[in-house]
């Protein structure tokens, strides 16, 4: 297997963009990252889309060959292809880029992912979002997505000493992150008070417990380490690539409030790459919902169950703290177009390692990123380095 | 859901049957037609079960998709059936009532509906055990 490197990367500003279609924000999020990698179309070898729904959310399937024909590839006739797996599509995709890369098969390609979500109505969103999980035996009870969490946060606060304000703390901070964040669709610094006193949504999880429904895309190039240089001096090198899946029913896991896929997937990755804990300066997870990020430090080992609420709230996990978790606002503040999440992680944590994330900065040389799928069926998990 | 996807699971649906693989003994429950222990070993038999099950977490929807917007605010929960499996099914209860171990039992009600002239879809929901 080839060593791999990411040599650019472009990302819309997320957020409702009324005025733009699904390709348009391709299409910017691509010219970016190409224009940063100093490739030109005629380089490219391959293209992977990570989108979720877009046959629901713009009734377009096919956009594979859409996103290669408005990027302006699709007469150099290039391999383009959809990669799905709910709000981890945008990391698969990434995933997809690294082994194509990786085995050989293609030397210069572009990972993206797009999601277009404000074209149908909130009620309308909700529905899609929740056939992320099982639509036959869980959707048709009334599930919804956070539903599925808050019955994650309910069972995790019946075991664990995690407070309500602890829980608040993971929002305030996402907030406070983003205000830095010139791409984030929540650029407002929030109090835990402002948490605690928005609606309920589904006991206990309140409105700004929720990543919100958004429009955006990103790109990145990825290519064989080896040519890296023709293009960069600050190649980022992606130290480890690592998938798993587990049942798609929150119903059926082994453990309610431990996202098994997330133990397995930072295992493999912290395996591939020969690295432990101590080495990752900064951490991209998949905070859908406050409770998610509580898991996914938990989960990927960086502590032990139940302690994560703790850590938040003595801010380790701020952007000063040891551990700066989602200094792009996360899923929470910087928003949550399904499709383009996993490759905004993969953007956020190759700024940060660059030394171009100005006002939220931090000292990385090694990052992680978490990406997940539904409750936990699918996560993807990647350790990027200098 | 469409009308045949909702119909072909109606028995199952009504009336909490699933499935058991009699290779391991293991209870399944939305029905599985492959034991994912024993796999091509496993032997797939239909099993009606009793009904009776332990609330393991619960939510309240407060905000719902569109076919059951006008539900809300309605008790979510995973039950953990006698037998063994689990499964997502409403609640019929005060929403401050439920809690984490409470003792529910498996009634057929009314779930949902295709707007004002389509289908009614059925299915199971649980009560409180007195």
């Amino acid at each position: 297997m080839r060593d791999v490197a990411v040599i650019g990367v472009g990302c819309t500003e997320f957020g409702e963009h009324w005025g733009t279609s699904f390709r348009d924000l391709f299409v910017t999020a691509g010219t970016l990252a190409l224009e940063d990698a100093g490739v030109s179309g005629e380089d490219i070898d391959a293209l992977y889309v990570g989108n979720m729904s877009a046959g629901r959310f713009v009734e377009q399937e096919h956009i594979g060959a859409l996103i290669a024909d408005y990027a302006g590839l699709a007469t150099n006739h290039i391999p383009s292809t959809r990669v799905e797996a709910a709000c981890a599509s945008g990391g698969l995709a990434f995933r997809q880029a690294v082994i194509a890369v990786a085995s050989g098969m293609e030397d210069i390609v572009v990972a993206a992912g797009v999601e277009k979500m404000t074209d149908v109505g909130t009620g309308a969103s909700v529905d899609m979002l929740a056939s992320a999980a099982d639509r036959e035996w869980e959707g048709s009870a009334g599930a919804t997505f956070p539903g599925l969490y808050a019955m994650i946060a309910n069972d995790y606060m019946h075991r664990y000493p995690l407070t309500r304000e602890q829980l608040a703390e993971v929002a305030v901070k996402n907030h406070e992150n983003g205000s830095k964040n010139p791409i984030a669709q929540f650029r407002n610094r929030i109090t835990v008070d402002t948490v605690l006193n928005s609606s309920m949504v589904a006991d206990p999880l309140r409105l700004f417990d929720c990543s919100p429904i958004t429009d955006g895309a990103a790109a990145v190039v990825v290519v064989a380490l080896e040519r890296a240089r023709e293009f960069t001096d600050s190649p980022v090198r992606v130290l480890a690539s690592a998938q798993a899946s587990d049942t798609i029913s929150l119903h059926d896991r082994r453990d309610i409030s431990t996202l098994d896929a997330s133990v397995v997937a930072g295992k493999r990755a912290f395996a591939q790459a020969d690295l432990t804990h101590k080495d990752i300066d900064m951490l991209e997870v998949h905070d859908c919902f406050t409770i998610a990020e509580i898991c996914a430090i938990e989960d990927l080992g960086f502590c032990k169950k139940g302690e994560a609420g703790r850590l938040t709230e003595e801010g380790v996990t701020a952007l000063n703290g040891d551990l700066p978790v989602n200094t792009s606002g996360g899923l929470k503040a910087c928003g949550h177009p399904v499709g383009a999440t996993g490759i905004k992680q993969i953007y956020e944590v190759v700024t940060q390692l660059r030394g171009e994330a100005a006002g939220r900065q931090v000292d990385a040389e090694l990052g992680m990123t978490h990406n997940v799928g539904g409750t936990g069926a699918t996560v993807v998990v990647h350790i990027l380095g200098v | 859901m469409s009308v045949p996807r909702f119909w072909r699971k109606i028995p199952q649906r009504y009336n909490l049957i699933g499935t058991q693989c009699t290779t391991c003994g293991q209870y399944f429950y939305p029905p599985r037609s492959l034991c994912p222990k024993c796999r091509r070993s496993g032997c797939i038999i239909d099993h009606r079960f009793i009904g009776e099950g332990t609330i393991v977490t619960y939510t309240v929807i407060r905000s719902a998709s569109d076919q059951f917007e006008n539900t809300t605010p309605y008790v979510l929960a995973i039950v953990e059936l006698d037998e063994g499996p689990r499964l997502t099914a409403q609640v019929v209860c005060p929403p401050e009532e439920a809690k984490i171990g409470m003792r529910v039992k498996s009634v057929f009600r009314r779930v949902t509906a295709d707007g004002e002239s389509g289908t009614i879809h059925y299915g199971t929901k649980f009560v409180p055990v007195e």
